[in-house]
């Protein structure tokens, strides 16, 4: 069971702002019914002032969602647009009296809905997320968010990525690329590895393949539960296959292509990896 | 205030009886039953009277009984002995929807090179036998069947696919740890090599649970060290709990016919008035072939732990197969494997019940429920409320 605080489960028994707001001046929508949590957030905006007068909100999700939600809503209402643009997830949670770390995406949910509502108000289109810039599909988290959510809220690793956004929460194989991305925002210092842009030879370039997929990328998957395994490679061709829960998962496709990515990075560029 | 406790497939109350039975071994005797002295060994004899009792409740003789500390080491027990004890079979079939003591165990040894096949569902939950006939070869080490799962109570037809087991030859272990006390068990009649089960599921303590082993079964011990249990399972015994789930296991044989006609009254009714009196909920799980205790039913555009939060405010313990309340992000694998969609998914609550559930306690499920989805439809944006 959570740990929820007394003030939360107030909220959530009795939030407030709950609703729609009829001819809203702003609407913000984020999250989706498959992903567990989304919120739909109306807003009445005084023209002359730039100043929210009211705000409601309609949340499908568990109490802390609803809490979030509920808590925003008081928090924005009698701010000013670039007031409220100012309120950060941290105020959120600080409002509901803390939240449980695995739940903190619940209120990074409630400050993009936020974001996404004065950016309807301003006119400003926010594009549908493209698929391809898409670091986690299983529950659509761009890069942006991450290192956004990350630099914002001091986030060092993989798990705590993971609690605020819910990416890599999913199949688990956008993982590596979590990991390069906070090792890119902390310049935390890279694993030492071989010198490999002078030419090859074919042993050695086996031996560089081999020594990647079993050091590299074999523990990541094995962390999931997945495996791989290294059929053959022939010139610049290298076949694998999926193993154990890699094989049900949906996310096969973008598995290989991470590990196309990975061997192109650090053996040569001409790398395809293809499943036998 | 006394919890209405609904959550029986998590965990159930130790009976009364069962506790008179098992306090003595805590207080007074306290003793090692392995010891030389009387005061020791005599518990040797309690273990025995104990495991005659828990074999009678699914028809096997005494000495298949191995005692464990729980479902889980039972499972992984049965799993780990077919491993080792045919080292040149490299391959292994599961269901998608196995407790995580199978699930899990099955990927740790797909990790450590074995193939391991996880068998589909339909949407009601039922096995798809075609599956499964084609996963069968001769490098299957062994098989583990649920008997029946957790979140949905749907049954699996365990004789049959037994039957075909035994005339292939292979090993077959199926986890009855919500199966052993609600519905009659005979491994006497049941094509079944090993067969889990645990006290806690049936009105005795956390921490103790037993594999059955058919004679004739080649078995490799999981827990290595003293001669206790014939040296199939070493550490010393949980004396006072071994006693007591011999105690429940006594009780659930006297109370089997009984008790399964009241469950399915008492949750037929619960079922039936949540389902009148909520629109747009449905019952997960084959309703013709489910343990007579258990009801899975999704209210959709609502989310499963808000729900269970709503009801813990009346004292209602029930569970959820939403993504918030299985500590991962993702929602109950069982429901996914059946392909429920994900409105309903996620507010997927749990019944389930046991002996020492009331009428009245099924009435107040009913009174509150109601108003709980409506309230919280109005919450959300894909609420009709």
């Amino acid at each position: 069971m959570w740990e929820y605080t007394k003030k939360l489960k107030d909220i959530f028994l009795h939030p407030k702002n709950v609703g729609e707001i009829e001819n809203p001046d702003a609407v913000g929508e984020v999250g989706s019914i498959i992903c567990g949590d989304a919120l739909r957030l109306t807003l009445k905006i005084d023209k002359e002032t730039n100043r929210i007068i009211d705000a409601k909100f309609q949340t499908f999700g568990c109490a802390s969602a609803i809490a979030s939600s509920s808590a925003l809503t008081e928090i924005i209402k009698g701010k000013t647009l670039d007031e409220a643009l100012e309120v950060t997830n941290q105020d959120i949670a600080e409002y509901l009296g803390g939240l449980p770390k695995e739940k903190m995406h619940c209120s990074v949910m409630g400050r993009e809905a936020m974001e996404a509502a004065i950016a309807d108000y301003k006119g400003e289109i926010t594009p549908p997320e493209e698929k391809e810039k898409l670091v986690c599909q299983c529950f659509e988290v761009t890069e942006e968010k991450i290192r956004r959510v990350a630099i914002e809220n001091h986030l060092t690793t993989v798990e705590e990525i993971t609690n605020y956004t819910k990416a890599g929460g999913g199949c688990g194989s956008c993982i590596p690329r979590i990991e390069e991305i906070l090792k890119d925002i902390w310049h935390i210092k890279m694993p030492e590895m071989p010198a490999v842009k002078k030419k090859l030879t074919n042993l050695q370039k086996i031996a560089l393949i081999q020594d990647i997929i079993e050091k590299e990328i074999r523990p990541r998957l094995q962390a999931d539960g997945g495996d791989i395994e290294l059929i053959d490679i022939d010139g610049n061709t290298v076949v694998i296959a999926l193993r154990a829960m890699c094989v049900e998962c949906p996310m096969g496709g973008v598995t290989v292509n991470n590990i196309q990515e990975k061997l192109k990075e650090l053996v040569d560029e001409n790398i395809i990896v293809e499943t036998g | 205030m006394k919890p209405i406790y609904f959550d029986n497939n998590a965990t159930t109350p130790i009976a009364p009886e069962v506790l008179d039975e098992m306090l003595p071994y805590f207080r007074q005797f306290y003793g090692n039953p392995s010891s030389m002295h009387t005061f020791g060994g005599q518990l040797h004899r309690k273990i025995e009277e104990a495991r005659a009792k828990i074999a009678a409740l699914i028809g096997a003789e005494p000495e298949e009984i191995i005692f464990t500390s729980c479902g889980t080491e039972s499972d992984n027990t049965a799993l780990m002995s077919a491993v080792e004890s045919y080292p040149q079979k490299r391959h292994v079939i599961a269901t998608r929807v196995e407790h995580p003591a199978v699930l899990n165990f099955c990927k740790h040894l797909s990790r450590k090179g074995w193939r391991v096949t996880f068998l589909p569902v339909d949407s009601s939950g039922r096995l798809d036998m075609d599956a499964f006939l084609k996963a069968v070869d001769d490098d299957t080490a062994i098989v583990s069947i649920m008997y029946a799962n957790n979140e949905t109570g749907v049954i699996f037809p365990i004789p049959e696919i037994g039957n075909i087991l035994r005339e292939r030859n292979i090993l077959f272990h199926t986890d009855a740890v919500q199966v052993a006390g609600k519905i009659p068990v005979n491994v006497k009649e049941l094509p079944v090599d090993m067969l889990s089960i645990s006290g806690h599921k049936l009105h005795a303590p956390k921490g103790v649970g037993a594999l059955y082993v058919r004679k004739g079964t080649r078995f490799y011990p999981y827990i290595i060290g003293g001669h206790q249990e014939r040296g199939r399972r070493a550490g010393t015994e949980n004396v006072a709990s071994i006693i007591a789930f011999g105690k429940a296991c006594e009780l659930a044989k006297e109370h089997l016919d009984k008790e399964a006609d009241y469950l399915k009254k008492l949750r037929d009714k619960l079922e039936g008035a949540l389902l009148k009196l909520c629109p747009d909920a449905q019952i997960n799980g084959d309703v013709k072939n489910r343990l007579p205790n258990t009801t899975n039913i999704s209210f959709k555009y609502v989310e499963g732990e808000a729900i269970l939060l709503r009801l813990d405010e009346y004292n209602i313990c029930a569970s959820s197969g939403s993504a918030c309340t299985s500590g991962s992000l993702e929602p109950s694998h069982v429901l996914r494997a059946m392909g429920i969609p994900y409105t309903a998914i996620h507010g997927s609550i749990r019944f389930s019940l046991s002996r020492y559930n009331t009428e009245a306690e099924a009435d107040k499920v009913i009174e509150v429920m109601p108003e709980i989805i409506k309230e919280l439809r109005t919450l959300s944006p894909y609420g009709k409320g």
